[in-house]
């Protein structure tokens, strides 16, 4: 396609056309009319002038018979820019008056009549034409006068030739102001799609140019942007848990190839054989909990859970959650209390919010209770809140433990990543993961902060507006 | 117990059947939707298991007619696919239980007995184990004549225990059915949670009641 035709295709240039041509019509008409009135006026002056005159000389008539008008016609024809006159009797022989020759048989009807005709005082003798009108006299002479209609012709004519260069003008400057900005926003948009193209290609970190104007095309570009952004993200998300899943769940599954093949190989009774397949067992049912953990993220993040979303109180989970983890707490020690004084509205999948709050328990558990922590009344103790902040819920799980150094914490929350002091603890490293997955599902952030001393993870969800009104 | 299994992965069917009969079940197998309604519609089963994903008509198909013609054959779901929704899709089309793959035999058998059980209905207002009695209504709890005082929640796990007395009920099945989480918690919770209740029923009597079943889960029942 050549660029020209790529132009003319162009919905902006097609608009220009449409524009141009609705803009030229009404300048057309315009003018027109224009023409068309001041042509009336002119014509309008004239006939009050001839009739004026006419009255005049007819009354000159009446007083002072034919002499007197032939004498006073003669005398205004002689005037310079006189009208035209002409007196004659009743055969047609001219008496008195201006007028060279007239066409036939003007003489013959009275009344108004355009015609042609030639002055006797012009050297020349050009034809000229006029507006004239014939009066019968009661005596059978006949009067006529006119005037010249070439300065009526001549404006007509101005305001034609006007008319026609300011349309000329009009379009020439129309296409070119067309062809300019069409070519503004082509340039724009095909820069647009070059950027697209490549990214198809496989550019992911490519992104739409932005002007910076904020006009539409800024703003679409602002928008495929943000959308890429998520894109990008998404892939990348997927790129990291195929690597991860590659990654961690091999090793797994290598130590469960390794202890078969061993046991086959080593295994002298039944017994042997039958601990080999049950940490088999143990070791593929931690292997399904990982990969169940790892689909529940992805599906949180590709919001996917977004379908069954239900507003219910976030108190009622932390009670609900710190009530399933409270006698495992009591067990290792630690004191389990639940803060959730006022109902807390948040609008979310009530399974996923209460799987990544018991992830944070779970965790505060695990790894929250100071080392050998004294059982001499001042124990270990975790506080789960559940609270409304402004326009934001908040749910924590405050506990007492070494809690995470602040460089580390943002690492924390990636898949698989599992702090030097927790490897040798149980656990897939994914707890904090699914819980961030999970607030961002429903709009929301998971904080870690510290606790001085411990760890303190916040997960803040917006408040479920339509409760938030009642509360 | 008769069963129908309706899977269409030959090898995870034939399992599922030899692992029924061992434990003294008849399974009859069918390989796709179509034979599986069939099958469902002519034959007399306490349980319906249906892979959620079969050839000729889905499982959730296969389930949805059946109700339709007003068959209540308990079914239990099996999908590979994934949790939270999917559950709640199958449980909408008519199923009675669902089950995610990777499954343990254990868990299937467990949940199997207790939809088979369940057509029975046991609904009486007194659960009674040996010398336990549990009174739904004025949620008492007598042993040997005392009353054994309850948190609310170990009232229910307890409830869910003595309905299917006898029965194996796995950690899932508890989690479910007494806290209604779906999700699986990363540390054995449930396990603190039996104890306690353990505690609170069995201590201080010669006969023990509640039972961990290896790698199953809990049964409650009265062994004499």
């Amino acid at each position: 396609m050549t660029a020209l035709g790529k132009l003319l295709r162009t919905t902006a240039f097609k608009l220009t056309l449409v524009y141009l041509t609705v803009f030229a019509l009404f300048a057309a008409f315009l003018l027109v009319y224009f023409a068309w009135n001041t042509r009336r006026l002119i014509t309008e002056q004239i006939t009050q002038t001839v009739d004026a005159e006419i009255t005049g000389l007819a009354e000159q008539y009446r007083q002072g018979g034919i002499r007197r008008l032939v004498f006073v016609v003669d005398a205004r024809s002689r005037r310079p820019g006189s009208s035209l006159y002409l007196v004659t009797t009743r055969a047609g022989e001219g008496l008195a008056g201006n007028v060279g020759s007239l066409a036939t048989g003007i003489l013959e009807t009275p009344g108004w009549t355009e015609t042609a005709y030639r002055r006797l005082d012009d050297p020349d003798g050009a034809e000229h034409e006029a507006l004239i009108r014939v009066f019968q006299l009661p005596s059978g002479f006949r009067l006529l006068v006119g005037r010249d209609l070439e300065e009526r012709e001549r404006l007509h004519d101005i305001v034609l030739a006007a008319g026609r260069w300011s349309l000329a003008i009009v379009i020439v400057l129309g296409v070119a102001g067309g062809f300019f900005v069409t070519r503004r926003v082509l340039k724009r948009v095909d820069a647009m799609t070059d950027t697209t193209r490549k990214i198809m290609d496989g550019d992911l970190a490519g992104r739409l140019p932005v002007a910076g104007t904020g006009d539409e095309l800024d703003r679409l570009a602002t928008n495929l942007n943000a959308m890429l952004e998520r894109i990008e993200g998404l892939m990348y998300g997927f790129k990291e848990v195929s690597d991860n899943i590659a990654h961690d769940l091999k090793t797994p599954l290598t130590r469960l190839r390794n202890r078969c093949e061993e046991a086959l190989r080593l295994a002298e009774d039944e017994s042997q054989y039958r601990a080999a397949l049950e940490s088999t067992i143990e070791e593929s049912d931690a292997l399904i909990r990982t990969f169940n953990a790892l689909l529940m993220i992805a599906r949180a993040e590709s919001g996917q859970a977004r379908d069954g979303m239900t507003e219910f109180d976030a108190a009622e989970i932390a009670r609900g959650v710190g009530e399933l983890y409270e006698p495992l707490a009591d067990e290792k020690g630690i004191q389990l209390k639940v803060e959730a004084p006022t109902a807390a509205p948040v609008h979310g999948n009530r399974e996923l919010i209460s799987q990544a709050l018991a992830n944070l328990v779970d965790n505060a558990i695990k790894y929250g209770a100071p080392d050998g922590a004294p059982a001499n009344g001042a124990g270990a103790e975790i506080v789960v809140k559940a609270v409304g902040e402004g326009d934001r819920i908040l749910l924590a799980v405050a506990d007492g433990g070494h809690g995470i150094p602040e460089a580390d914490r943002s690492r924390a929350v990636e898949r698989f990543v599992r702090l030097e002091q927790s490897r040798s603890k149980p656990g897939s490293g994914l707890g904090l993961s699914l819980a961030s997955a999970v607030a961002r599902l429903h709009g929301g952030e998971l904080k870690l902060e510290d606790n001085h001393p411990g760890l303190k993870t916040v997960i803040s969800l917006p408040r479920a507006a339509s409760v938030a009104a009642v509360s | 117990m008769r069963l129908l299994i309706i899977e269409d992965d030959r090898d995870a069917a034939d399992y599922l059947a030899k692992a029924f009969r061992e434990v003294g079940h008849v399974a009859d197998l069918a390989t796709d939707g179509e034979e599986g309604l069939a099958q469902a519609l002519d034959g007399q089963y306490d349980v319906l298991i249906v892979d959620r994903m079969l050839p000729k008509l889905d499982g959730l198909s296969v389930i949805g007619t059946l109700r339709s013609k007003g068959i209540e054959t308990p079914a239990l779901i099996l999908s590979a696919l994934g949790q939270v929704d999917d559950r709640v899709k199958g449980l909408r089309a008519g199923g009675d239980d669902y089950l995610p793959k990777p499954y343990s035999f254990s868990e299937l058998l467990a949940r199997t007995e207790v939809l088979a059980r369940r057509r029975g209905g046991r609904e009486e207002t007194v659960y009674r184990v040996g010398d336990l009695e549990l009174d739904r209504l004025s949620h008492q709890v007598m042993r040997g004549g005392s009353e054994i005082i309850l948190q609310p929640r170990e009232f229910r796990l307890l409830e869910y225990l003595m309905k299917h007395a006898g029965q194996v009920v796995t950690r899932t099945m508890l989690l479910e059915n007494v806290w209604d989480y779906h999700f699986d918690p990363q540390t054995n919770v449930i396990d603190v949670h039996i104890s306690r209740l353990r505690s609170k029923i069995d201590k201080g009597f010669t006969q023990a009641l509640l039972h961990t079943v290896r790698g199953a889960g809990y049964v409650i029942r009265d062994s004499k």
